[in-house]
Parts: C-alpha cells; sequence; structure tokens
C-alpha cells in the first residue's frame, strides 16, 4: 500500500470537481507564509512537502490543503525552534476566542 | 460557487492587506481591511494565522513581507503562460526556442520559475496529447498558470490522471480520437510541465494579442483543449 499522499493510480471513479472554491484571507495568508519563509531561508518547498507527508493519514484525508500546509509549517517551525507548541496553542485560541468562535 | 468573481484561475475575495488591522477596544478587527471576520476559523487556519502574528512579533519576518508575497502571488497568472504559448504559434524561431531551451526562454520572457524550479514544455499534435499531473500533491508551473486549481489538488485528479486520463478529459469535454497517442507526465518540485495545445484552425492571420485570449489554463495543463475562435468575441 502506498503512502497516504502517493495518489498516482488510487482505485476511484469519483468525478473531477471543477468547482473552486473562494479562498478565505488565511489560506492566501498562508500561502504567503511559506513563500516568506523560504525567501528567508527558513524553510524550502522540500521541507513544506517533507511536513505535508509525514501527517498522519487520518488527517490527512480529512483536512483542506491549506489545512495541511499550516501544519507543516508549524511542524517545520517546531522542529527548528522558531516558535513553540505551546506558545502557538495560546495565541490560536486567543485568535478564535477575538473571532468569537468556538473553531 | 460562492461570489468570487473568475479571474482566470484567481478568485477575488475581496481580500485587503493585513498587515494594519483595526480592532475595537475588545480587540476584535473591524471594518473591513484585515481578515475576514464573518468566517468559522478553524484550528488549522487560527494556528497558522498565529503563527504569522508570532512571527512577525519575534521580528522573524517583518509586519508587511506577507502581503508583499500576496502581492508578488497577484502576478502569477495564465495569462503570463498563453502569451508564451501565442507567441509559439506566431513564431517558429520562437516555438524551436521554447520547446529546446525552455527555461531559458521563459526567463528571458520576464517570467521568474518558482523554485528556481526546471520546466519543460510538451508540443500537443494531432498525434499526440499531453496531460499534467502531480501525483503526490500539486507541483504546477506557478509563475506561468498561477496556484494550482483546486481540481488539480484532489485525490480525484491526482489518482485519476494516471490510470484513466481519457475519462478525465472527457469529463473536461475534450473528446480524443482512438488514435490520439496520450502520454502524462507528473510534475514533481524540481520540474514542471507546461503544454504547448495545438493551434485553433480558422485563426490565420490572428494577432498574438487576439490569439491569447483563446489559450486557457485548462489548455496548458492539457485537460481540455483552446478555445475556438468562433466562441470569442472578437
Amino acid at each position: 500500500m502506498p503512502a497516504v499522499h502517493d495518489r498516482g493510480g488510487w482505485p476511484t471513479d469519483e468525478p473531477i470537481d471543477r468547482q473552486e472554491h473562494e479562498w478565505a484571507d488565511w489560506e492566501r495568508q498562508t500561502q504567503s507564509l511559506r513563500t516568506v519563509l523560504d525567501q528567508k531561508g527558513m524553510m524550502n518547498v522540500d521541507e513544506l512537502r517533507r511536513g505535508i507527508e509525514s501527517i498522519d493519514p487520518g488527517e490527512y484525508e480529512s483536512t483542506t490543503y491549506f489545512e495541511r500546509w499550516s501544519a507543516s509549517i508549524e511542524m517545520n517551525l517546531v522542529e527548528k525552534g522558531v516558535l513553540t507548541t505551546e506558545e502557538i496553542d495560546e495565541r490560536a485560541a486567543a485568535l478564535r476566542d477575538r473571532w468569537g468562535n468556538p473553531g | 460557487m460562492s461570489e468570487g468573481k473568475d479571474r482566470g484561475g484567481f478568485y477575488d475575495t475581496g481580500w485587503q492587506p493585513a498587515g494594519d488591522v483595526h480592532r475595537d477596544e475588545d480587540g476584535r478587527p473591524h471594518d473591513h481591511p484585515g481578515l475576514q471576520e464573518d468566517v468559522v476559523l478553524g484550528v488549522r487556519a487560527s494556528r497558522a494565522l498565529a503563527m504569522h502574528e508570532l512571527l512577525v512579533e519575534k521580528g522573524v519576518i517583518g509586519g508587511h513581507d506577507v502581503d508583499d508575497a500576496i502581492e508578488l502571488w497577484s502576478e502569477r497568472v495564465p495569462s503570463n503562460g498563453a502569451t508564451l504559448v501565442a507567441k509559439a504559434w506566431v513564431d517558429p524561431e520562437f516555438k524551436a526556442r521554447l520547446l529546446e531551451h525552455p527555461k531559458e526562454t521563459v526567463v528571458e520572457s520576464g517570467f521568474v520559475p518558482e523554485h528556481n524550479a526546471d520546466i519543460i514544455v510538451l508540443e500537443n499534435t494531432s498525434t499526440v496529447q499531453h496531460m499534467v499531473v502531480c501525483t503526490l500533491c500539486s507541483c504546477y508551473p506557478t509563475a506561468l498558470l498561477g496556484p494550482p486549481p483546486d481540481w488539480y489538488k484532489s485525490f480525484s485528479y491526482r489518482s485519476r490522471a494516471v490510470t484513466e486520463p481519457r475519462a478525465v478529459m472527457s469529463e473536461f469535454g475534450l473528446e480524443l480520437e482512438e488514435d490520439v497517442e496520450v502520454r502524462v507526465v507528473d510534475s514533481n518540485s524540481e520540474l514542471r510541465f507546461l503544454v504547448l495545445p495545438r493551434r485553433p484552425a480558422g485563426t490565420e492571420g490572428w494577432s498574438e494579442e487576439r490569439l491569447a485570449t483563446l489559450v486557457t489554463r485548462d489548455s496548458m495543463i492539457g485537460v481540455s483543449a483552446p478555445l475556438s475562435p468562433d466562441s470569442v468575441q472578437n
């Protein structure tokens, strides 16, 4: 059985959904945050990929594209000691409170 | 589809730079500058925004760096690739160079390949149709086509492009003759592909600019043909 990201030839007859979702601001920000981290030499595209490919298979299949990017960026920044999981937990909780939804 | 307006692969969400979010006394963002406040903020979304805030506060990145990168991304649009295709259709020397030295030609044309990746341009003919996929994720010539569309990143496209490309093309409205050979190419982070579609019949004497209006993003991925000349207003 190939790894979860290795999708070529997986048996499925699901039609291609050609509808484009409207990008949320956080998705644009996340795409560009990765670009900035690359420009600063802090996270290249291979590190992004390695992070995405390390996601738990269940999470990989149940999350959206940029949710996987978010998980990979976090994995890389925590591993490199740039940020800690705790401070991200705390700030993310504060942001969700600020937004007024349980997230 | 919500209210986002298709701008050749980009969707206008009314996005505003997030560098200076105005906040109420209780810290909630207000007006429209900054991030949408009417969406449910999921866990991964909130963690992405939290990382951005923390990186700026720590001085790891500048407060406007991300906005600048968003601006850069807005210059990556499918019309970039379309100008190359249209030029190749009218200028045989340019076409030969684009096929033989694609990366150099892309750079000379003013485009900056993402991640300095290599690029190969694949010419469709009456007997060969190329189709591009990234089975592992979403590698794509973003400098020439913009960010990949959702369907390109979908599990179903990544799976089925390999096993039944003709059926996939059929879903995009392209019915190939039986004797046309289909070649599916799999992208990776170091190598991206641009399909050079066939010039539509009935466009003799057209200018590059006019021809470029026929070159769709999907025709440069190879899942469909360019628009027909009578489908566009002249």
